[in-house]
């Protein structure tokens, strides 16, 4: 029997070598030919396709995502651990034999053929514990996210650059970009792209609950995932709910796939049952177990933030700043921001303050994360890096969803940090008493600012304070080897 | 930096006398530490800590592989102690015996960590462990290493 093998592990100095040497004595003394690629920090020769071609089965003893792991697909596979390999070579031999004698795997080659590559994160195989596993299903979903981010938001800022903040307006209520555009004009192109840059944004929690639960549990979970992460924005969950989504839709996926199908049913499992069963179930429990709280819960916000208007003015701005970036979109941004807006057509100073405050705060999320994974790339992933770069204007336009990506791949270090940071903002704008008599628009509405040079120390305060906080949530050891394991897993070497 | 100095007679220490994976590991560091090797021992034991907690490095046959990459490592280097006692490293089969804490610079040149890959592989063979354990003399011990572990 041919034998084609893959090794990796996390370092890349050790284990992965171990693998290749154990599989190889152990095939040899089996009587098989077996040819390893060691994935690991000595530099990784890819294996001669003829040899791929030739090979009757694949072994993948990987504790990091086998790279360019495509070009092994519709062959009998192995998969395990590198420990696995080392302390049971011939069990691995053993089992790769099994697999050729089963034949090409109906289900697993299509999925496998659709991963890997392209730099993106993709799914997990691994004997990693569950914190780092939950990890990388999230960085799944961020990966495929940000260019729905970048492409959107970066429409929006152009939107708002080109037609100014009323460009939200161009488009007569009750009719839509089509009835009123024209060719020669500014504003028509402006709203245009702001009308693309919003639907861009209406997959993101769709796409980010979708390739959480592809990460989880491959191709048939597209559909729930995709499903709940709509259903998540139609509820007004958020990014919140669609991480919930995602991870229930996998969850769900993997359940099922455990079942003891009859062999007549196995065909049909993975393109209509496991899709169906799985879309229902995630749509129900978002729908009714989710939606109503929520519904609640913004009622109930609402109605508190309207008991507080004669309240403290920098506590009400700290109050709004931790709403903003709690969930970047979701609900409890929406009431505050709502808040904001309702208040602007009394045109009062203090609901001028209170709309400054809002911006500032909504603007440092994505700036902090900026700035923190400028000066400290390490900490992030390569696809954050790049989020990082466009988080810059996605901050300085007032998109506090340019955040998303952090966020999710990272909620409990993330978020308290950026809802700190917008605290500090949303205060301070208070404080200098600045004034916006815009609803949106970031930087480009500056000059409808009141105290604007205060206004930007505000805001660059709430950057700061962001990243100063997020830059040692994550140098902890715990998050290094994390990030060491996703950084592994995208290619690049450790 | 020639292939020929990845261990030392100084950094072989034959009769580890700890009995626990920590102070091992700290044992084998501090001699790495005064070769000059290591140039910062806390910064370096809590990396390999760090890689020790993802999954333990005990392999099966009685070894243990403390292992990390590390900014405060300058070449590659591997310590090697052998505890008669045996030390238990995470293994399912019992505790380990034949203990290589193997120290990689942070971005050493592929070069460098082709000797590594080289020891890794010896690590699982049975005649390169049945020499580790038959060994009486430290000097003896680093030139079979660096031998067996020499590009040919």
């Amino acid at each position: 029997m041919k034998l084609v093998a893959v090794t990796s592990c996390p370092t890349g100095i050790a284990h992965t070598y171990m693998a290749a040497e154990s599989l190889e004595q152990s095939a040899q003394a089996a009587g098989h030919e077996i040819t390893v690629e060691t994935q690991g920090s000595a530099g990784s020769e890819p294996m001669d396709p003829a040899i791929i071609a030739e090979a009757d089965a694949v072994i993948f003893a990987a504790d990091v995502e086998v790279q360019n792991r495509q070009r092994f697909a519709g062959k009998p596979l192995v998969q395990t651990g590198v420990k696995t390999a080392i302390n049971d070579g011939p069990g691995v031999i053993a089992q790769a034999e099994a697999a050729f004698a089963a034949g090409p795997p109906a289900e697993t080659s299509p999925a496998a053929a659709g991963t890997g590559g392209g730099g993106m994160a993709t799914k997990v195989t691994s004997d990693a514990g569950l914190g780092t596993r939950l990890r990388q299903w999230l960085m799944t979903g961020v990966s495929y996210v940000i260019p729905f981010v970048a492409a959107g938001g970066l429409l929006i800022a152009l939107a708002f650059a080109l037609g100014g903040y009323e460009i939200t307006d161009y488009v007569p209520e009750g009719s839509t970009i089509v009835d009123v555009f024209e060719w020669g004009s500014l504003d028509s192109w402006a709203a245009l792209m702001l009308a693309i840059g919003g639907t861009a944004f209406g997959f993101l929690v769709p796409v980010l609950a979708g390739f959480i639960a592809y990460a989880m549990a491959d191709r048939p979970a597209l559909v729930p995932g995709f499903v709940g992460g709509a259903v998540a924005v139609e509820v007004g969950a958020g990014f919140i709910g669609g991480l919930a989504a995602g991870l229930l839709a996998g969850a769900i996926v993997m359940g099922i796939k455990r079942w003891q199908v009859p062999k007549a049913l196995r065909g049909v499992m993975p393109v209509v049952v496991i899709p169906l069963l799985s879309t229902l179930v995630v749509g129900v429990v978002m729908f009714v177990v989710l939606g109503a709280p929520l519904a609640a819960l913004t009622e109930g916000l609402t109605e508190w933030l309207n008991g507080l208007s004669g309240a403290n003015a920098i506590l009400l701005g700290i109050l709004l700043g931790l709403m903003m970036a709690f969930d970047m979109g979701g609900p409890v941004n929406k009431v505050a921001y709502a808040f904001a807006v309702a208040g602007l057509s009394t045109g009062t100073e203090a609901s001028l303050q209170i709309m400054a405050a809002v911006m500032a705060a909504g603007m440092t999320p994505p700036l902090g994360l900026a700035l923190a994974s400028t000066i400290r790339k390490r900490l992030f992933t390569e696809p954050e890096q790049e989020a990082g770069r466009t988080a810059w204007l996605l901050g300085a336009s007032f998109i506090t969803e340019g955040a998303i990506p952090f966020a999710a791949g990272d909620p409990l270090r993330v978020i308290p940090s950026i809802m700190t940071g917008s605290a500090v903002a949303g205060g301070l704008s208070m404080l200098f008493g600045c004034t916006l008599r815009a609803p949106h628009g970031g930087i480009f509405v500056i000059p409808l600012v009141g105290n604007p040079l205060l206004y930007l120390v505000a805001i660059a305060a709430g950057a700061v304070v962001t990243a100063a906080l997020v830059i040692p949530l994550k140098s902890t050891k715990r998050a290094l080897q994390q990030e060491a394991v996703l950084q592994a897993q995208e290619g690049a070497p450790v | 930096m020639s292939d020929q100095t990845l261990i030392t007679a100084d950094l072989v220490d034959l009769d580890l006398a700890a009995t626990e994976r920590g102070a091992a590991t700290r044992s084998l560091a501090e001699r790495l530490a005064a070769a000059g090797r290591v140039t910062d021992l806390e910064g370096f034991l809590a990396d390999v800590a760090a890689r020790e907690a993802q999954m333990p490095t005990g392999i099966e046959g009685g070894i243990g592989i403390p292992h990390c990459r590390s900014a405060h490592v300058t070449e590659p280097t591997l310590g090697f102690g052998r505890s008669n006692g045996g030390i238990d490293w995470g293994a399912a089969d019992g505790p380990a015996t034949l203990i290589f804490l193997i120290a990689a610079p942070e971005g050493g040149g592929s070069e460098h960590m082709k000797i590594l890959a080289a020891l890794a592989r010896r690590l699982i063979r049975q005649d390169f462990k049945d020499r580790l354990h038959a060994a009486t003399d430290p000097a003896d011990v680093a030139d079979y290493i660096r031998q067996e572990v020499t590009p040919k």
